[in-house]
């Protein structure tokens, strides 16, 4: 295997991705990705020199919206999910020391 | 012969002239999905009280002519990552078990519109990431011709819904090949658009560029005619596309004469089933009989469109589905300690274990120091799949070859191995990349009884083609039930 | 003290754009409002939604651009930036890093120290967070996503700062120029305009440049002010300690007036940017560019010159009516009304700015129509009221905006022109101040100004007082 992911490197991924991973989790996690990225690692047979990375397939370009109000007040339907909520708001740790 | 055994449109007919009434057609869709969903768990919900209200509304209007199209009537379901409004959207994960949707995805308002009866929300792999429907949260769905095997995925329910009767026809989205692959494992016909032909809003997004809805119904014909009536200009979605070729049944023509159709060598090399091929093959010469000039050729670049999916699609979900936090809807852990514990938490607690492995690949592939070296080459090699593709759409207007490199696997044995898993996908997923439209149709059996799929890949905005030769090769053929939802489907049709 | 220190400074100004509408949806970008209220599945990141750009946003953004002698992109892109806050719904936020709007722009400012180019490298859309509330007693923060998606631009200039004074002039420049464009009303205190300081110190004529510190949280412009002071004096004792600044994220608390480091092992600051795949380019083309530039309301500058040759107004005047769009509004409407530029700037400069530094009021706040103003003048000009009457009048204009040639018919305060009443009120008052006639003739001026000012009393300041002086003069000469 020619990608070793390292702890640092899972514990970073972790970071971003915001996953808490058990010991046996981060282990198969570090394999796995090892593998893909060995496999990933197969674009490196191509030369894409000179090549533009292509995001959109189409070159479709300006979609706007006026600007108009369309939307009202909606609250009701927008904190019926809220898993916790208080005054209107949706409520979670305290984000402050 | 059975109702449930009706293509959407037949039943879309005989409901007009009044042969067959809305809540016939829904109370023996609804009767089926009773009987069998015990052994084959295609929904996620179904909605008995809504069908029900929704037929009688549907009835009536048919009644006073406002409802006059081919699907008015016709009860349908829909792929659980698909918004509708006041029924649950879990894409079959933990971490969206309890969310109502307030909204319904643009597509389904085109059906609903339409005159469809929805019965429910099917069962797919979680967030659409998986090729066998095993990695959903709530079970996975069995494969109605053998209950034994997968019936694919990610649309697995969609496809084993459509497969077994329970219900006439359904929605499935396709961001590798989640409709062609589980439609050729079950033996259904699908269809993945053009990029931008069905609007994006409120399909759960997985790869954003790659996504697309699509049908997934018993033939050629039911299909354009599903995709006619969700294809539309969103201006919702701003990467929805105007297009006033969007009659696609009237490419309902059985004549393939001077199509020029070509088939990769690349499709059918090393991997590939032997009985897959002779299918395959199989069918193609049947369209070269009917006066289509069939010739393989070499398509190229086929090995790079899996890795460079898999960077693309990861990249753009672990970005898509960082907004299930816990914090505005969805599943939070009952136990933190802080804002970034109930996060970690929340989002460990409620995620399966692929979609995790696919959110951490796509946050370290755009990582600081790799955004170059794997996202961008991904994009590149992107472009370079495009030119291939219309290197070969400047001389065949269809390019067919296998959905899948074998039938549907048995139960367990793909997610073992998610590597080998991934290599599945390989002639559905550049068509994703380059934005193409493609079907899969059914040709045939392999010695287990399991269906094959053979995949019709047209040029963008060419889903005409494919219909055609789609069609062509279908050729009046009909795929009745599969033996286990034959025995418990009752009524037949008077 | 041996060493010298200088500061280099650059800024992250956020301005929010004037649009009716959020950036990405079509909920009101209105301020205030209960909580969650002004919100729909896009700006609260609901699964299945997706964003439409508001296309005023690149209308207000290219106008900045243009009007901060920037080069538009003409091709340009929105990217995601990664990260994961409450306030920020998607747990992404919709900006440009690759392909930014505008860049390399550059505006003068004039400070004691002379005029100075301060460049700007890059100017970029992107979404506003929602708000946090701290609920102390539940220990608890609340989410409302009422900002969440409204338009920001996001002004980078390059670090070409070197005091406390420079950065105000720039702030100010900005503010004035974006004001005049309508693009935002770039008021700090209500956040519609924000500024991060990133701010290094070197020996003066060092080449290199020190390590930086951004500072965030600053309300205005006196904490910016101080803010720098404080950061400056931070790291030269760091440096003069043998200390090493650390580049971080520093925020300003303006009561204690110190800062602290925010700092998170949660947080990698690595925000995993890339093309957002539900957007698609902006494509800018030359006539957009030249209508943009055609339809560019007069700024600052140009109004500046224009009062001085047009009006003939002082520059000082000049200076002060322009240093508020608001209030050039509020001139040229009076101006156009009342043909008396000269008149309408006296009421500006004086008692309307007296009457806003009495309330601690900014120009901003003027709520009065220009029209009153003008048919204030105009009663004073045709001498239906006096200046005495009138500076009472205008307080009634300022404060409740009202009509006053209505407000001086209902109270009666037109000047009273009848000289045979005015002849027997000052009769009267001689009569009555037989001592006030003696000084008079014994030579005592001042004794006139007294049955003037008993005149006035007596008339409840009606009068016109010149022709109460001149009455007075007569009368108190034939006593």
């Amino acid at each position: 295997m020619a990608n070793v992911i390292s702890d640092e490197t899972m514990e970073y991924v972790a970071i971003l991705a915001k996953l808490e991973l058990s010991p046996e989790e981060k282990e198969a996690a570090k394999r796995d990705m090892g593998r893909m990225l060995d496999y990933i690692d197969k674009l490196n047979e191509l030369d894409t020199e000179g090549v533009e990375p292509m995001s959109h397939v189409f070159p479709v370009n300006n979609v706007f919206r006026e600007d108009v109000v369309a939307n009202g007040d909606d609250r009701e339907n927008i904190l019926r999910n809220a898993p916790k909520q208080k005054d209107g708001a949706f409520q979670v740790p305290k984000t402050v020391e | 012969m059975n109702i449930l055994e009706l293509t959407a449109v037949e039943l879309g007919r005989k409901i007009k002239k009044r042969e067959i009434g809305v809540m016939e057609a829904t109370e023996a869709a609804l009767a089926q999905i009773k009987a069998l969903e015990k052994e084959l768990n295609c929904y996620v919900t179904v909605d008995e009280e809504g069908a029900r209200r929704q037929a009688a509304k549907v009835q009536d209007k048919i009644d006073s002519g406002m409802l006059t199209g081919p699907l008015a009537g016709v009860p349908m379901a829909v792929k659980d990552n698909i918004c509708l409004a006041g029924l649950p959207t879990t894409c079959s994960s933990q971490i969206l078990k309890n969310f109502v949707p307030s909204y319904t995805a643009e597509a389904v308002k085109n059906l609903i519109q339409a005159g469809a009866v929805i019965l429910g929300k099917t069962n797919m792999d979680e967030f659409a990431m998986g090729s066998t429907t095993e990695t959903s949260a709530f079970g996975e769905t069995k494969n109605p011709w053998n209950p034994a095997h997968v019936p694919g995925g990610s649309s697995g329910g969609s496809c084993a819904a459509v497969a077994s009767g329970e219900c006439f026809y359904a929605l499935g989205s396709d961001t590798g090949g989640s409709i062609r692959q589980p439609s050729s494992f079950c033996g259904v016909t699908g269809i993945k658009p053009t990029y931008g032909t069905v609007s994006r809003y409120g399909l759960v997004a997985y790869g954003s560029s790659l996504d697309q809805i699509g049908p997934v119904a018993r033939n050629v014909a039911d299909c354009a005619a599903i995709l006619e009536v969700i294809a539309s200009y969103d201006k919702k979605d701003s990467t929805s596309i105007r297009r006033e070729d969007c009659d696609f049944t009237s490419a309902l023509a059985e004549d393939v004469r001077g199509m020029r159709i070509g088939i990769p060598r690349d499709y059918l090399g090393e991997g590939l089933d032997e009985e897959v091929k002779t299918a395959v093959l199989a069918a193609a010469k049947e369209l070269a009989d009917k006066g289509a000039i069939v010739e393989e050729f070499d398509l190229s670049l086929v090995e790079y469109a899996i890795p460079a999916y898999y960077v693309i699609a990861s990249a753009e979900a672990s970005s898509n589905l960082s907004r299930f936090d816990g914090v505005k809807y969805g599943y939070r852990s009952q136990s933190y300690e802080g804002l970034h514990s109930m996060y970690k938490k929340s989002r460990s607690e409620g995620f399966g274990a692929e979609v995790k492995r696919r959110i951490m690949l796509g946050s370290f592939v755009l990582s600081s120091g790799y955004y170059d070296a794997y996202y961008l080459k991904a994009l590149r090699t992107k472009a370079l799949i495009k030119q291939a593709f219309d290197k070969a759409f400047a001389q065949y207007d269809v390019i067919l070859g296998p959905a899948a490199p074998s039938t549907a696997p048995r139960l367990g044995e793909s997610l073992k191995d998610p590597l080998k898993m991934y290599l599945g996908d390989i002639y559905t997923i550049a068509v994703n990349l380059a934005g193409l439209p493609a079907m899969s149709v059914p040709c045939g059996r392999d010695s287990k009884g399991l269906p094959i799929g053979l995949q019709l890949i047209g040029d963008c905005f060419k889903e005409k083609s494919i219909i055609r030769a789609g069609y062509a090769y279908e050729s009046g053929r009909r795929y009745g039930l599969p033996e286990l939802a034959r025995k418990t489907a009752e009524q037949e049709v008077r | 003290m041996g060493k010298q220190y200088e500061m280099v400074i650059g800024l992250e100004v956020h301005v929010e754009l004037a649009t009716k509408t959020k950036i990405f949806c079509g909920c009101s970008t209105e301020f205030g409002g209960a909580p969650n209220t002004h919100t729909c599945p896009v700006c609260t990141g609901m699964p299945g939604s997706l964003p439409v750009l508001n296309k005023q946003v690149v209308e207000y953004a290219l106008a900045v651009g243009l009007a901060t002698n920037c080069s538009i992109n003409q091709y340009c892109k929105f990217d995601r930036k990664n990260y994961f806050y409450p306030d920020n719904p998607q747990n992404y936020q919709i900006s440009q890093l690759y392909l930014p709007i505008c860049h390399d722009g550059w505006v003068e400012i004039e400070t004691a120290a002379g005029k100075k180019k301060i460049g700007i490298h890059e100017i970029h859309m992107e979404e506003d967070a929602g708000k946090l509330v701290h609920d102390e007693w539940a220990d608890c923060s609340l989410v409302d996503y009422n900002r969440s998606g409204v338009p920001l631009i996001e002004i980078v200039s390059e670090p070409d700062m070197r005091s406390a004074d420079e950065v105000i002039a720039y702030l100010e420049k900005l503010r004035l120029i974006i004001q005049y464009l309508g693009a935002s009303d770039c008021k700090l205190q209500e956040g519609s305009m924000r500024a991060d300081v990133n701010l290094s110190v070197r020996e003066t004529g060092a080449m290199e440049f020190g390590i930086r510190t951004e500072m965030k949280n600053l309300n205005s412009f006196k904490a910016i002010a101080r803010a720098i002071e404080g950061e400056r004096a931070r790291q030269i004792e760091l440096l003069e300690d043998g200390k090493k600044v650390i580049q971080e994220t520093r925020r300003w608390d303006d009561n204690k007036e110190s800062s602290h480091a925010m700092r998170s092992k949660e947080d990698a600051k690595d925000y995993r940017y890339f093309p957002d795949p539900d957007l698609v380019p902006i494509k800018i083309s030359d006539e957009w560019i030249a209508r943009v530039r055609e339809q560019q309301p007069e700024l600052q500058t140009e109004k500046l010159c224009r009062y001085q040759t047009e009006y003939h107004l002082p520059r000082y005047d000049a200076e002060i009516l322009t240093s508020s769009k608001h209030l050039a509004d509020v001139f040229e409407a009076a101006v156009k009304l009342s043909q008396q530029p000269k008149e309408v700037s006296n009421w500006l400069m004086t008692d309307t700015m007296r009457l806003l530094k009495e309330r601690g009021q900014e120009p901003e706040d003027i709520t009065f129509d220009p029209v009153n103003l003008a048919n204030l003048i105009g009663l004073v000009d045709k001498k239906i009221i006096n200046r005495t009457v009138a500076r009472e009048v205008f307080e009634q204009i300022f404060e409740n905006n009202v009509d006053p040639v209505q407000y001086v018919e209902e109270k009666g305060l037109k000047v009273v022109s009848d000289e045979g009443a005015l002849r027997g009120a000052i009769a009267e008052i001689l009569a009555k101040n037989p001592q006030s006639v003696a000084d008079y003739k014994a030579g005592k001026q001042k004794a006139m100004g007294f049955v003037v000012g008993q005149t006035m009393r007596a008339m409840k300041g009606k009068a016109d007082p010149a022709v109460v002086n001149e009455l007075v003069k007569t009368l108190l000469e034939n006593a």
